[in-house]
């Protein structure tokens, strides 16, 4: 197969080879879209090119990139998960309350017990979609309330504000090094080794083989519930260590916190190309998808359009970038049962 | 000596197993179960508050759910088909904001509920259109289609709320049937059911939905038209969101854009804990509407013992998981008991040899 893409683009002339080279790939395609769209921004406001205003946008789109590569694995493995708000809520509300009630704790303790906590209410989810054999939807709409549920169990109802937490906790996401914030150093870590893990490391493959085609790869030997439960796990941490960052960054633990959070990780998957029945997608996509939701995001008050038109803009764009994956995918379909016919 | 012990037994089973079969098979009947589950619920909870088994009560309470109950009805046609719908609560936000609006610009009565229909059949027939003609996953669409439908009301309503309604039309939410106790709503909720019930089990359209359910692509070998099928099911969908959007409306008598959030879990709940296969081709109306009473009166129950709203979260997303892992449980239990069952009679047979 990539010797007849070889061959292809080296018909036509430079500019169809060009045009070809850059459309296989999502994240060429992400890269000149997001240029596309940024030229008006600029040309109205050009301060939004300005760095302060480009280290916000990252910064604010670290958490994402970390929840979207999570959602990411679930997606890859033909799975969903719908928890993502409440399991970054739990684990965000544990640290914050941690930190609250023993000020004296480390922030890395902190840190460590968001992720934990993510990743045991991920291990639920992988256990009951793997072993008790529930569809992931089904599953993680339940746990999605069970878990808000409990995250309202354990405040009780009450908010950690930003007086009630130490400095060091919620002044260590923008304490830089090398000219970097810290959070940013997060997110930069969790995606190279996300990266190596699903590019180069056998149970990463595997998650793709099963999402490609399960029965497949059960008969090669794939332990198909071994990586239907390591999925969950996987995404459980990155979203509980994504919590701990989310109570640190914005300086409060509340109930509803990152509700519909999960619309977010969704869409920037989408966008950079993971396709929805599994099998097919990468971190580097996802990650511009991130990028991408998040100068959207960034840009809406500068055309004039209300943040209340925020989950409107983002559920049409997740619908555009939904077509469009299809219609991409249909077309190598056909084009492959061409070349067979003509073979 | 042993061996003979051994047999005695295996004869004691198969015998034992004739009433007794029957027995568990009635029992580990879904519909059985819930009702067993049902009267327990009633009986545990009259025992611990007075105004429980109180009839006035009862009526009032099901104000609170019958509008999720409506809603239920055509989820079991998407689910039986193996799909899914969680824009419904933003079908009924943006019903609610149709309504609110045409309503502010002085639409009467009646043209509130054509509004509000109409309005929610057109984003079903949306969500139908687009699973089937792109052929994209159901889930993924109305995911997209959830923010889109919640996003046009936010986008329109901020923060606002509209309030303003013709007097009669409070009465479609809020009212009894004149000289009696049974609200409107429940009676209606029991009208569609019963014609949902007989759509369902009684003419080839329903049969359809069971074909497709178990195997979509044999369904389509034999000819029936399974995008045809499904587009209706996502606009029935819309339009029962669109009658719960006009009667949770007529309730409350606000229309915000946060209304509703979270009922495509309940309504989900229902129909999976009312028996329906989330692998689709399996389930009845009657579990359903028995479901939606055991929800209904179990958060009615739970509310005067002054449970939190929390725990109840917490218990339906709890039901929801059990919904789904008991009925294979059950299934395993009926398998084994069958398999042990025929190998006795084989070693029976056998030993007679």
């Amino acid at each position: 197969m990539g010797e007849i893409q070889m061959k292809n683009t080296r018909d036509g002339n430079f500019l169809q080879r060009v045009s070809k080279v850059l459309l296989a790939r999502r994240e060429a395609s992400l890269v000149i879209l997001l240029a596309v769209i940024l030229v008006p921004i600029v040309v109205r406001s050009p301060q939004f090119l300005s760095f302060t205003n480009i280290d916000r946008i990252i910064n604010d789109i670290s958490i994402l990139s970390i929840v979207a590569i999570g959602e990411f694995f679930v997606i890859l493995s033909n799975g969903i998960d719908l928890s993502v708000g409440s399991i970054i809520a739990f684990s965000g509300m544990a640290s914050g309350m941690l930190n609250e009630a023993y000020p004296q704790v480390p922030v890395f303790f902190l840190l460590l017990l968001g992720t934990g906590l993510g990743a045991v209410m991920g291990a639920v989810n992988g256990a009951l979609v793997a072993y008790g054999k529930i569809p992931p939807i089904i599953t993680t709409l339940g746990t999605m309330s069970v878990y808000r549920g409990l995250t309202f169990v354990l405040s009780k109802g009450t908010w950690v504000t930003a007086h009630e937490m130490t400095p060091n906790f919620i002044g260590f996401p923008r304490q830089s090094f090398l000219g970097i914030s810290a959070l940013i150093w997060m997110a930069l870590i969790v995606i190279v080794v996300t990266y190596y893990f699903s590019r180069f490391t056998r149970s990463g493959r595997e998650i793709y083989a099963i999402g490609g085609n399960a029965t497949a790869a059960k008969f090669v030997g794939v332990n198909e519930k071994r990586i239907r439960f390591m999925v969950f796990v996987i995404s459980g941490t990155l979203f509980g260590f994504a919590g701990s960052l989310w109570t640190a960054r914005y300086a409060s633990a509340v109930n509803e916190m990152a509700t519909g959070f999960e619309m977010q990780a969704v869409a920037a998957c989408v966008l950079g190309g993971v396709n929805f029945a599994g099998g097919a997608g990468a971190i580097p996509g996802v990650v511009l998808g991130a990028l991408f939701l998040g100068v959207l995001n960034n840009a809406l008050p500068v055309v004039y359009l209300s943040t209340f038109y925020q989950t409107l803009v983002q559920g049409m764009i997740v619908l555009l970038a939904l077509v469009i994956n299809t219609m991409v995918d249909q077309r190598k379909t056909r084009k492959l049962l061409e070349q067979r016919r003509a073979r | 000596m042993a061996e003979q012990r051994d047999l005695v037994a295996k004869t004691r089973l198969i015998q034992e197993t004739g009433w007794r079969n029957a027995l568990i098979e009635l029992f580990t009947k879904w519909e059985v179960l819930l009702g067993i589950i049902f009267v327990l619920m009633v009986v545990f909870f009259s025992n611990l508050s007075p105004y429980f088994l109180d009839y006035f009560n009862l009526m009032n309470a099901t104000f609170q759910f019958s509008e999720k109950a409506i809603m239920a009805l055509p989820m079991i046609f998407i689910i039986m088909c193996g799909d899914i719908d969680i824009s419904i609560a933003s079908i009924i936000a943006l019903c609610a904001y149709a309504v609110g609006t045409a309503s502010a610009a002085g639409v009467g009565t009646p043209g509130l509920i054509a509004i509000g229909l109409a309005v929610g059949a057109a984003a079903g027939l949306v969500n139908g259109l687009l699973i089937t003609g792109f052929n994209m996953p159901a889930i993924a669409v109305t995911l997209a289609t959830q923010s889109i439908y919640r996003g046009i009301a936010q986008a329109a309503l901020e923060e606002r709320a509209m309030t303003k309604y013709p007097a009669e039309f409070g009465f479609f939410g809020q009212e009894f049937i004149p000289g009696t106790m049974i609200p409107f709503e429940l009676v209606l909720y029991i009208g569609l059911a019963v014609i949902m019930g007989f759509v369902l089990h009684k003419t080839s359209y329903g049969r359809r939905l069971y074909a497709i359910g178990s195997s979509p692509e044999a369904a389509r070998f034999s000819g029936i038209k399974v995008k045809k099928i499904r587009i209706t099911n996502y606009m029935l969908m819309g339009l029962f969101s669109g009658i719960a959007g006009v009667l949770l409306t007529s309730r409350i008598l606000s229309a915000r854009s946060n209304i509703a959030t979270s009922w495509d879990l309940e309504v989900i709940t229902l129909v999976v804990l009312g028996g329906v296969s989330i692998n689709g081709g399996k389930g009845t109306m009657w579990g359903v509407v028995i479901a939606s009473f055991l929800v209904g009166y179990l958060k009615f129950g739970m509310g005067l013992l002054k449970l939190s709203g929390t725990i109840m979260t917490i218990v339906i997303g709890t039901l929801l998981i059990i919904a789904v892992l008991l009925p294979r449980l059950l299934d395993g239990y009926k398998n084994t008991r069958k398999m042990r069952r025929q190998q006795a009679e084989a070693a029976l047979q056998s030993a007679k040899a």
